[in-house]
């Protein structure tokens, strides 16, 4: 098979429910399996009807990979798992394995205890699924099946973030997930081998922007905090509990201590402790700084933030609050948000991404009046502030990345559809590759061209390259030598080895064919003579060949090719033989004898 | 295939594997026993170890050792050298070290000899281990360093290791070896430099090294990340076991499959406690330990800052609390005892299952974590940090296990007059009671109760069967059984033929014969491969292609155009490299109905008995076939020949 196939059932010109299929050498791979959050209804799953109409998915999937824990890229995989059906591997990084099920079941709570949803995954189903995961370790080649082979790389989008190239024999492709090209405050940026997958799967959030430098934009974001409760306003930021959200507490908890300042800092509790007590443990995974002084000083370890209480949210007075979710779709953050939202003194920060549907996305728009459950009308007065602290690669950071990698081709996925028109004409006419961007169900198809790897006989390899460097001139490592052997193919083993080696190995019989021809001549003077003539004409066209005069009067060229003379003192017969491997110089010596003696 | 051993200790190893045009440098480990021979490093500047006197030999000794004795310092009964200590590195001068194109590190106790070459060789390649061997490596080197830093001693004694002076000093000190090539101890500096210069790797990575080999390391269950390689060509396979542990402690357990079936094994760091049963000492240093403070007195470990030194808090913390001596404090002092506990938490990849699951809660995966936060564990960088906090009895861990330097040396001074105190060793690098030699005589108890997890010969046997390598090169010592148990015949590795054995300063010849290599056939090239099925199974083809070689990578690529095609010949006229074969043999009847097709007339054929005789009188032209020869004797025109020959060849199998 030399062609990849890859179907989009989340992700195809679209932000959320990452879900992307690949078959590449006859194996069926899922990327990632998220949920969208914008929806509520069937929608915010992928449609795993593509996969298969009915029963489970197993045989139809070789393994799943998780890039990292973000529900718009895991969401989903309880459901595909336990109430779809799959009961293959799952792969994903260590950290990955560890917070995912706790976002799970943070989501889980949220819609059916607070949205009252029936028909949604329960604990059990979170853990039994968690149980069929295996944890991988960067760079670590593992072996899904005998062919099919994944590999991770560092992504530093939030924690335990991966990239995975996945190989089958000489096919590979590259799966970014979502990833950052500039280490920030607790991540390192990401990075990968010049590994020149046939396919980069990448995706291109940020496809048209180039961010400005991340210290303006951390200046940005504390001074407008700092401005905001010095007026006496309230501050909410909306996080996910873990990734952004612990590098803004590292960049207020640092700037409070520097400004000495009093304003209490909150952050909602629950996952809060637990989340830092991650970072403590996955250390090795965040930026450099941070793990080489871990020792002295655990940079998750805050002294100015504090649990939040709700009940502080009628509290007069100044403060920062980090809460959870960080779309404002749901819980706390949105229950907080309701309550400020009127006051003009106020700020909301949002740190992130937001995806349609959500308040998060509908104040980012501009939306000034909010319909909220049974339709209340909500003024939002406070002012709104965007912070693109979100991890993700900008345009630069994905040509960097390509650069590094060296793709045969581009594929853009998890991003809009206009933004990626553009990035795709700019990487065609960069790097001269081809650029896909298969919309949600459309399937696109690469060719792949590669050589085929073959065992061949070291004799034979020896002797070959030695043949045609002649003796004269030492072996040029720049100039190629030709090779001529036999490739034997038994089962899947290739074999390039001596070819009478190879028909002795397959039992077959070579038929020996000899031509002779005789030239006759009238030519007066003995025979030697002739043959001197003979030798020296011979000699004289073929240079490349090795001409013998032997003592009885005959003459050989190359390796079966013969001469002989006979005859008396006024005509000679002139006897050529030679076998059918010398044909050619054979026919075209008798031509040559011909037209060059009898004229 | 070659191999260069350059350490005179297998559980230390240092080689070099010259394997398909690529040299590689398996471990660097650093041995250190010969630090017995130096007089301790009071940890008190300016104390000197009590009983240490200088060293009056007799007349006629003085006269052949010169002022040698200046350098040589008494103590019960025992010679030491008083100076700088030195180390014993491997043996550099055999080998090119500029030629060198990587080291492969083990764990982190391979590695402590690294900084010798990388910072004052020409060595210029690359070095790779995993991130925990890395920082518990620099750990132990730091602590070295420190250690020899800390109370710095000024003379560097080197008038007694000349040979014509060594050879007239006592045992053991005239036993040294070596003694030449002894260097002082790198710095801080030297370390930093050099691990920078390390390349991680992970469990199971495939690393090219320059197109030729490719290098894996897997999991070998000895310490935190410490490894075995797998070194293998496409064809060729080289195992290089190092510290390897079947038993279940803390790190993530043995991979043996990728070892299996290889052409060589190369076996070192087997235990150096053939004698004791390491499940067993850990019980008895366990006992021992409650019984001591069950009595009041206080108990004193030898340690290393890693490695079973976590074990140790593990269980000991558990036997004490059965005890009812959970009250106890245990102290842990080393200069690095801060990275030591805090590293251990987060290599949560690299720890056993059980371990591992522990951070998926999450929790600390060791339980020397809680001990810190229950003040059962307290430790320190130096005595100087703990002097107010110190209550007895209790336990204390501190270096250096050899007994010359670190903390270690003031408790054996200060504990070792009272007899309710124990000390208890379970480090094996170093003889225990050569050890205690410059203490001597303790009033305390000693107790010896090594702990070495490596593989015992019972094991190592067992692996070699499994793993069924093709040759298996073991040091020499391996194959003799040790020198204090001589008729303990089991307590050698036992392979059928006898393996080869390396010593220090041995070179290798190993008989590994290649005979294949990989080429790669270009797609455009191998798109015009017309195979033909020749048996059930087997097919075979023709090809003739260039041959590129970059990287080590050979490429058979289509023939330039005008070498290939019939326009442009080469200037004798012929296509050089296009040759074909022709198979079986034909039916006579056939081959006259092809001829016949062919226009030719006039064909007689006689029968020879074992083959035709074929006259073609019109033409003057005479076909021998007999089986699978013919020879086609024509005497007629070019065009006829040409026709008979391509007759016959559709008569026959052709490629």
């Amino acid at each position: 098979m030399t062609e990849l196939r890859v179907t989009p059932l989340g992700a195809g010109q679209d932000v959320g429910r990452s879900c992307i299929l690949l078959t590449i050498g006859g194996k069926n791979v899922m990327l990632d399996c998220g949920m969208h959050m914008g929806y509520n209804d069937e929608r915010r799953f992928p449609d795993f009807s593509y996969i298969a109409r009915e029963g489970k998915l197993t045989e139809h999937l070789d393994c799943v990979i998780i890039s990292h824990f973000h529900l718009d890229h895991c969401g989903a995989l309880p459901y595909m798992t336990e109430m779809i059906g799959y009961d293959g591997p799952i792969y994903m990084t260590h950290p990955t394995k560890a917070i995912c099920p706790i976002l799970l079941e943070d989501m889980r709570k949220i819609a059916v205890d607070r949205k009252g949803e029936t028909n949604f995954f329960t604990s059990d189903m979170i853990k039994t699924c968690m149980k069929k995961v295996i944890a991988v370790n960067l760079h670590q080649n593992i072996q899904v099946d005998d062919e099919l082979e994944i590999k991770a790389y560092y992504a530093g989008h939030v924690l335990g973030a991966a990239m995975f190239e996945v190989r089958v024999g000489q096919q590979s492709v590259v799966y970014t997930g979502d990833y950052n090209m500039t280490p920030d405050r607790h991540l390192g940026a990401a990075s990968i081998d010049k590994c020149r997958p046939d396919l980069l799967i990448t995706e291109s959030t940020y496809a048209t922007t180039i961010r400005d430098s991340k210290r303006c934009r951390e200046r940005d974001f504390l001074k407008k905090v700092h401005d905001c409760v010095e007026k006496g306003g309230k501050v909410l930021i909306p996080v996910f509990a873990l990734g952004r959200a612990q590098e803004l507490c590292i960049l207020l908890e640092t700037y409070w201590e520097r400004m000495n300042l009093k304003v209490p800092i909150y952050f909602s509790l629950g996952l809060t402790e637990k989340a830092n007590n991650y970072y403590k443990l996955f250390i090795t995974w965040t930026s450099q700084k941070i793990k080489k002084t871990f020792v002295e000083r655990n940079m998750f370890e805050f002294n100015h933030i504090k649990g939040f209480d709700r009940s502080y949210i009628e509290n007069p007075g100044p403060m920062v609050v980090f809460a959870t979710p960080g779309m404002l779709h749901a819980g706390l953050s949105l229950q907080i948000f309701k309550a400020w939202a009127t006051n003009e003194l106020n700020m909301v920060i949002m740190p992130g991404y937001c995806v349609a549907g959500t308040v998060g996305h509908k104040i980012l728009n501009g939306q000034r009046k909010i319909e909220m459950e049974n339709k209340h009308m909500l003024d939002v007065k406070l002012s709104v502030q965007y912070m693109s602290f979100s991890a993700h690669a900008d345009a630069k950071g994905i040509m960097t990345l390509i650069g590094q990698c060296e793709p045969k081709n581009v594929m853009l996925v998890h991003g809009e559809g206009g933004k990626m028109e553009f990035l795709k004409t700019k990487i065609e006419k960069e790097f001269n590759i081809n650029c896909y961007m298969p919309a949600n169900g459309e399937t696109a198809e690469i060719e792949t061209k590669h050589n085929i790897p073959v065992d061949i006989s070291l004799n034979l390899l020896k002797r070959e390259c030695s043949l045609t460097s002649s003796a004269l001139e030492p072996p040029d490592a720049k100039r190629p030598c030709v090779l001529h052997g036999a490739l034997v193919m038994k089962g899947n083993k290739l074999q390039l080895i001596d070819p009478a080696h190879a028909f002795r190995e397959l039992g077959l019989e070579e038929h020996h064919l000899r031509f002779t021809c005789t030239v006759s001549i009238d030519e007066e003077g003995p025979v030697t003579q002739t043959v001197d003539k003979i030798y020296q004409l011979t000699k004289s066209k073929l240079k490349n060949y090795p001409v013998q005069y032997s003592n009885d009067g005959s003459i050989t060229v190359s390796e079966s090719v013969l001469i002989k003379v006979s005859g008396d003192e006024e005509s000679k017969d002139i006897l050529v033989s030679w076998s059918y491997q010398d044909e050619e110089l054979g026919s075209y010596l008798l031509q040559i004898l011909r037209t060059s003696l009898t004229t | 295939m070659k191999l260069v051993c350059l350490s005179s200790n297998p559980s230390k190893p240092c080689f070099v594997l010259y394997f398909k045009g690529v040299t590689l440098m398996l471990d660097c480990g650093l041995d250190i026993t010969q630090l017995q021979h130096f007089l301790p490093i009071p940890v008190v500047p300016g104390t000197q170890i009590s009983k240490a006197r200088s060293w009056t030999p007799g007349f006629e000794k003085k006269n052949k050792i010169g002022d040698a004795y200046q350098e040589v310092k008494e103590c019960s009964g025992r010679l030491f050298i008083d100076g700088c200590f030195e180390m014993a590195i491997p043996e550099l001068e055999i080998v090119d070290l500029s030629q060198i194109d990587a080291i492969l590190i083990s764990n982190s106790t391979c590695i402590l000899a690294l900084p010798y070459i990388t910072e004052y060789t020409g060595f210029k390649g690359h070095v790779y281990t995993t991130e925990p061997a890395l920082q518990v490596g620099r750990m132990y080197m730091e602590e070295l360093v420190k250690y020899v830093e800390r109370n710095p001693r000024t003379n560097i004694a080197t008038k007694w290791k000349q040979e014509e002076v060594l050879m007239h000093l006592p045992a053991p000190l005239k036993d040294a070896v070596n003694t030449l090539k002894w260097k002082q101890c790198y710095t801080k500096h030297d370390i930093d430099s050099c691990l920078s210069k390390v390349t991680l790797i992970g469990f199971n990575q495939k690393m090219d090294i320059y197109g030729s080999v490719e290098a894996t390391p897997v999991s070998s269950g000895y310490s935190l990340g410490s490894s075995n390689w797998v070194i293998k060509s496409t064809h060729e396979k080289v195992c290089y076991v190092s510290g390897t542990s079947t038993l279940t402690t803390h790190p993530k357990p043995m991979d043996q499959a990728p070892l299996r079936n290889s052409d060589v094994l190369i076996l070192s760091c087997l235990t150096q406690t053939p004698l004791a049963n390491p499940d067993t000492m850990i019980g008895e240093f366990c006992v021992n330990t409650a019984v001591t403070l069950k009595n009041g007195g206080n108990v004193l470990v030898p340690c290393y800052p890693s490695g079973v030194t976590y074990d140790l808090f593990e269980c000991l913390s558990a036997h004490l609390e059965q005890c009812g001596l959970a009250g106890i404090p245990m102290y842990f002092l080393s200069p690095v005892s801060d990275s030591a506990l805090a590293y251990s938490n987060i290599f949560a990849e690299w720890l056993s299952q059980s371990k591992q699951s522990k951070v998926y809660l999450p929790e600390c995966p060791f339980p020397h974590a809680e001990l810190q936060s229950q003040g059962r564990l307290k430790n320190f960088k130096s005595l100087h940090d703990m002097n107010l906090e110190v209550k007895t009895p209790c336990v204390v861990f501190a270096g250096h296990p050899s007994l010359r330097m670190g903390d270690v040396v003031h408790f054996v001074e200060l504990w070792g007059k009272h007899s309710a105190n124990t000390i208890i060793f379970t480090e094996p690098d170093f003889p225990y009671l050569e050890a205690l030699g410059p203490f001597q005589p303790v009033a305390m108890r000693v107790c010896y109760c090594p702990i070495d997890t490596s593989l015992n010969f019972s094991q190592a046997n067992k692996l070699i069967k499994d793993l069924r390598p093709l040759h298996l090169v073991v040091a020499e010592s391996y194959t003799v059984p040790p020198i204090m148990a001589s008729r303990r015949t089991d307590l050698v590795i036992d392979w059928e033929p006898s393996p080869f054995t390396y010593k220090r300063g041995q070179v290798l010849s190993l008989p590994v014969k290649r005979k294949f290599e990989s080429v790669e056939i270009d797609s455009e090239l191998a798109a015009k491969m017309e195979p033909v099925e020749v048996k059930a199974g087997s097919a075979i083809t023709m090809i003739t292609g260039s041959l590129n070689v970059r990287d080590n990578v050979y490429i058979l690529k289509p023939l330039q155009k005008e070498v290939a095609s019939g326009q442009k010949r080469s200037h004798d006229g012929f296509e050089v490299h296009k040759k074909s074969y022709i198979f079986g043999s034909p039916n006579i009847q056939t081959f006259v109905d092809v001829m016949t097709q062919q226009g030719i007339s006039s064909i007689k054929v006689e029968d020879t008995g074992s083959g035709s005789i074929i006259h073609l009188p019109n033409d003057e032209t005479l076909i021998q076939v007999d089986g699978d020869s013919t020879h086609i004797i024509c005497e007629g025109d070019e065009s006829i020949r040409v026709k008979i020959r391509d007759s016959l060849i559709k008569c026959l199998k052709r490629l």
